[in-house]
């Protein structure tokens, strides 16, 4: 691994040690440096499954939520690279399964593409705005004070006149409910239902 | 919603409440701690417990089920955890039917032929595949609990991982209670139980496992 990216990697493992410490701060700066590198990836993946460029976020934030909610399995002793790596591999199979592509991503793919320059954001994201519309109302008014509005829990939690701890609550069981509605989320230009399981290739 | 946007609402939720490993370790225990429960207060161990602890026959069964257990746990341990090596815990699933197959050999060259079958069918054949099934389930329920935090690439095998290793716990414990210790008897009836609850984990996990 070349040294510049080496250092990035360790970079972003130090990031991502504060945020398990609860250091917000450090944990934005982690979501914020790795998400380029996503979108990257998703692009070129959407590119050669031709997807419309649109999906690529789509699949950047499916990505990022996964990465949010499964960071407890990182082992903080061991390196970052190969772990971030896996989890983007396996969501960007997921994602491409879903639309209907055969997909495979050699786990090298995506080391390479971590360590290449990164792409800067565009408009076209549509998945998540639809899949709120499966939350609870109240997980909707936190998600959407937060996120929209700009506010901390602590705000959050005055405007709607809750505990910064049921705040906190309802924030966490909104996004598992969101990942778990994009694994049952059915595709739209195929119809195809849901992510096919390991054991069953999707087919064209 | 912007992924800058949704940055900034992930980061709202930083703080981890529990982390993976020790949550794998608190169900690890409790599993532990309910089959040993119901083992104790149900099922009883064997009367000649204290003698048979001399036998190699015994301490075989013993040997046999805790590697099973500790190479299963050591697998689903790590399978959730995205990059882990799980290959040498893979590897190490081997000695337990590796030591199996010796233990059956041995028993074939040593005992008369028409002695075989009433060792294979032994006593209570029936009592083992009910009760290995069964103290295996407190394990089994733990660790699906605990992995659904994790992140495995196959969500079938993580959960086979976590039957096998529920079996050997279980296994251990019946195995005091158990009182026909050929590895005939072992061989096919601790195997068939494990294979049951190894399959309901795959099943169990293909389900929950999912993320």
């Amino acid at each position: 691994m070349p040294d510049a990216s080496r250092q990035r990697e360790e970079q972003w493992a130090q990031w991502l040690r504060l945020g398990l410490d609860g250091d917000q701060a450090a944990y934005e700066r982690f979501l914020a440096a790795i998400a380029p590198y996503l979108r990257a990836m998703a692009r070129r993946r959407a590119r050669e499954s031709g997807l419309p460029a649109g999906d690529a976020e789509d699949i950047v934030q499916e990505t990022l939520i996964a990465i949010h909610l499964k960071r407890g399995t990182w082992d903080p002793q061991r390196p970052l690279g190969p772990w971030i790596a896996t989890i983007v591999r396996n969501k960007m199979i997921d994602a491409l399964r879903r639309r209907g592509r055969r997909v495979t991503v050699p786990i090298e793919d995506v080391i390479e593409t971590l360590e290449a320059p990164a792409a800067a954001e565009t408009l076209g994201e549509r998945d998540l705005e639809r899949l709120l519309a499966g939350l609870k109302q109240q997980q909707v008014a936190v998600v959407r004070s937060i996120s929209l509005g700009g506010m901390s829990v602590r705000e959050t939690a005055l405007k709607l006149s809750m505990t910064e701890t049921a705040v906190r609550v309802t924030l966490h069981r909104a996004l598992k409910k969101l990942a778990a509605l994009y694994r049952a989320d059915t595709v739209r230009e195929t119809g195809r239902e849901g992510r096919a399981s390991d054991e069953v290739e999707a087919k064209e | 919603m912007k992924t800058s946007d949704l940055i900034a609402l992930l980061s709202q939720d930083a703080p981890l409440s529990a982390r993976y490993g020790r949550n794998l370790r608190l169900a690890t225990l409790a599993g532990v701690a309910i089959a040993l429960a119901l083992l104790l207060f149900e099922i009883g161990t064997r009367a000649d417990l204290a003698e048979a602890m001399g036998t190699v026959r015994f301490l075989a069964k013993l040997v046999l089920a805790a590697s099973l257990g500790l190479a299963a746990l050591g697998l689903a341990f790590r399978i959730g955890r995205p990059g882990a090596k799980t290959r040498g815990w893979a590897l190490a699933l081997l000695f337990a039917p590796a030591l199996l197959a010796a233990g059956v050999a041995i028993e074939l060259m040593t005992v008369p032929a028409d002695e075989w079958m009433t060792k294979l069918v032994g006593r209570n054949w029936a009592y083992c595949l009910t009760f290995i099934p069964l103290l295996a389930l407190g394990p089994l329920a733990c660790l699906l609990a605990a992995m659904r935090g994790g992140a495995p690439g196959n969500p079938a095998l993580a959960g086979a991982a976590a039957g096998l290793a529920a079996s050997g716990i279980a296994a251990v414990l019946y195995a005091t209670h158990c009182t026909d210790d050929s590895p005939l008897f072992v061989a096919t009836w601790y195997t068939i139980a494990t294979l049951v609850m190894t399959a309901a984990g795959a099943l169990a996990g293909s389900r929950l496992l999912r993320w």
